[in-house]
């Protein structure tokens, strides 16, 4: 009888360091968590197929400060003739490698991530759309420099009549951008005209 | 206009082999697909064949309707529809006439209402049917899947569509390539609009940058179609048996993914990559959020982020109740007829929970046993990772 007992209690004390050791294995091998509940959330409009390192890395050491979100928002222009709420598959294409490179980034500087897709007829309607949609703190944006995608000075100046928050404008330098060339000149004129309107 | 069966006309040949299908691909009008069509249809002609055109669209351009000289035509029917009176090709007349091959252009032509078939590429289906060989013409704009993708280039929504499986059916499909610059060069000198039309079309839709995308777009898809039927033909031998493995083959490659989400940013993370690897494959993309409860504030913001992101990608997002995930994601799997579901990484769990019940991957494993799983990797965690992934991310999609 009291080997029977001796046996049990040892089976027990087996099972108890086994169960442990694989809880502790468990608890080990679980990923580290990102900070997912930031408070704030700052805004980095984009557009095109290439965006400002200077401005990312800006926009990442603001975020990383401030415990903020970062939420890059790629700008898509619908044309006019296509209905408000089409389906851009060539953008998105774009829109996504670009939000994949940023998130890489944010996380190696320790920073949530939270993208956008936002439609317009231009820029600025898809800006305006944003910021009936979006929660955020601050704005931090890349302005036009010459053969550069980005915001120009009559960009910076709508977003300071319409925009909450702060804006930070940011000159990029030529050579650090991720992603695609920018594009090349076009025949019909209608893209710069599409530019300038609200 | 009475409305005739074309069965009814085919019967006499039914037992004929189907006849042989050449399409001439384009990215826009003016490439020189109908020239092209009628210049090898003359060939035939020279080489002793019977050859007629079933319908021709020649744009007054002259040098179209010079090619087309010599060629015996057959006359267009007129119907009427509504208070117009419309000239169409005439199906019956084709099949009483019989030729060996017959040339058909703009197979993508919406037929008046009243005729055999909507659509003109059903009609070519019964004159293929007869054993009539067929040279027919179509932009690449009018292939249904690439609608989306084309009205985003030019800014054009073609209304006129043709399935994809109209290509696949086809023997041979030749592209008619052309750089933007000649293609711009022949508007301007008149060859494909009249002169007072040039302008109004080189400031919409002949624009360097959309012809350079069309271009892309056209020569992608022959690409893969050529690749699609290398792969399931192989060095086989031309038969009814090929073509019956073929049309299946089609069928079954014709994709459908399933993303697993929750209403969380890094949800995002497996869109993308789902959404990719749709684009890829040619296949439709569904998001499914399983949820045993109502979203919080926090969820319902992101679930709005998610429909909007779905909007802009095309993809449907699908949230559906339920305690078991695995169950109940099979159940929208065979429902939509999904072949492909994309996860993220799932939790690690306790080891009571591990003995009680199998991983969700396994689980939809064993319940949808046709199905492809695909766990999606969170690549920032990659040994060595980082950088700049846009340059990465396209290497390494299936």
């Amino acid at each position: 009888m009291t080997a029977l007992l001796i046996v049990l209690v040892v089976l027990l004390a087996i099972a108890v360091v086994a169960l442990g050791g694989t809880h502790l294995q468990y608890r080990r091998r679980r990923p580290k968590k990102l900070p997912t509940a930031a408070a704030g959330r700052i805004l980095f409009p984009f557009m095109g197929g290439a965006l400002s390192q200077r401005a990312l890395d800006a926009a990442l050491r603001l975020a990383r400060a401030e415990n903020a979100t970062l939420v890059p928002v790629f700008l898509a222009r619908v044309s006019m003739h296509l209905p408000i709420d089409t389906p851009l598959p060539r953008q998105s294409g774009v829109a996504l490698s670009l939000q994949e490179a940023i998130e890489q980034r944010a996380t190696a500087w320790g920073i949530p991530v939270d993208a956008r897709i936002e439609r317009g007829r231009t820029y600025r309607h898809a800006l305006r759309q944003t910021f009936e949609h979006e929660r955020y703190d601050r704005i931090v944006l890349a302005a036009a420099a010459r053969g550069n995608y980005g915001f120009d000075a009559d960009d910076v100046a709508w977003l300071l009549d319409n925009a909450a928050g702060e804006i930070v404008v940011l000159r990029p330098a030529a050579d650090t951008t991720i992603g695609l060339p920018p594009p090349r000149p076009q025949r019909a004129p209608q893209p710069a005209l599409e530019r300038t309107g609200a | 206009m009475e409305p005739r069966s074309s069965t009814e006309a085919e019967s006499p040949v039914k037992e004929r082999r189907r006849g042989r299908y050449k399409i001439f691909l384009g990215m826009a009008a003016g490439v020189g697909k109908t020239y092209r069509m009628l210049q090898e249809g003359q060939a035939e002609a020279e080489a002793g064949r019977d050859v007629v055109i079933g319908y021709l669209e020649p744009h007054d351009r002259p040098e179209t309707i010079a090619q087309a000289e010599g060629l015996e035509m057959i006359p267009r029917r007129r119907v009427r529809y509504r208070d117009a009176e419309l000239e169409e090709m005439d199906l019956p007349a084709i099949l009483r006439r019989a030729p060996e091959l017959c040339l058909i252009d703009e197979l993508a032509h919406t037929n008046a209402p009243g005729l055999e078939h909507p659509k003109r590429y059903e009609d070519i289906e019964d004159v293929l049917n007869a054993g009539i060989d067929v040279f027919s013409t179509v932009n690449v704009q009018h292939l249904e899947s690439l609608n989306d993708q084309v009205a985003e280039v030019t800014g054009t929504r073609v209304r006129e569509t043709v399935p994809d499986a109209v290509l696949g059916t086809a023997d041979d499909v030749v592209l008619l390539d052309l750089t933007p610059e000649s293609l711009i060069e022949r508007l301007l000198a008149g060859k494909i609009y009249a002169q007072d039309r040039v302008q109004a079309a080189l400031n919409n839709f002949f624009t360097i940058e959309n012809l350079a995308a069309l271009r892309e777009v056209s020569l992608r898809q022959v690409a893969e179609e050529v690749e699609h039927k290398r792969v399931i033909t192989g060095a086989a031998v031309g038969g009814r048996e090929e073509r019956l493995v073929e049309t299946a083959a089609a069928q079954a490659i014709h994709d459908r993914l399933l993303a697993l989400i929750t209403p969380t940013p890094k949800s995002q993370r497996v869109v993308r990559r789902a959404w990719r690897s749709a684009q890829r494959l040619g296949g439709e993309l569904d998001l499914l959020w399983v949820s045993n409860r109502e979203p919080d504030e926090a969820e319902r913001e992101q679930l709005e982020a998610l429909r909007r992101l779905a909007s802009v990608l095309g993809a449907h997002l699908l949230i559906e109740h339920g305690d078991d995930v695995a169950a109940t994601a099979a159940r929208v799997a065979e429902d939509r007829g999904t072949t492909y579901i994309l996860m993220g990484r799932p939790k690690p769990r306790s080891a009571i929970r591990r003995l009680l019940q199998p991983a969700l991957p396994f689980r939809l494993l064993s319940l949808l046993p046709g199905v492809d799983l695909r766990i999606v990797a969170d690549r920032t965690r990659r040994a060595g990772g980082g950088g700049n992934g846009a340059a990465t991310e396209a290497k390494e999609e299936p």
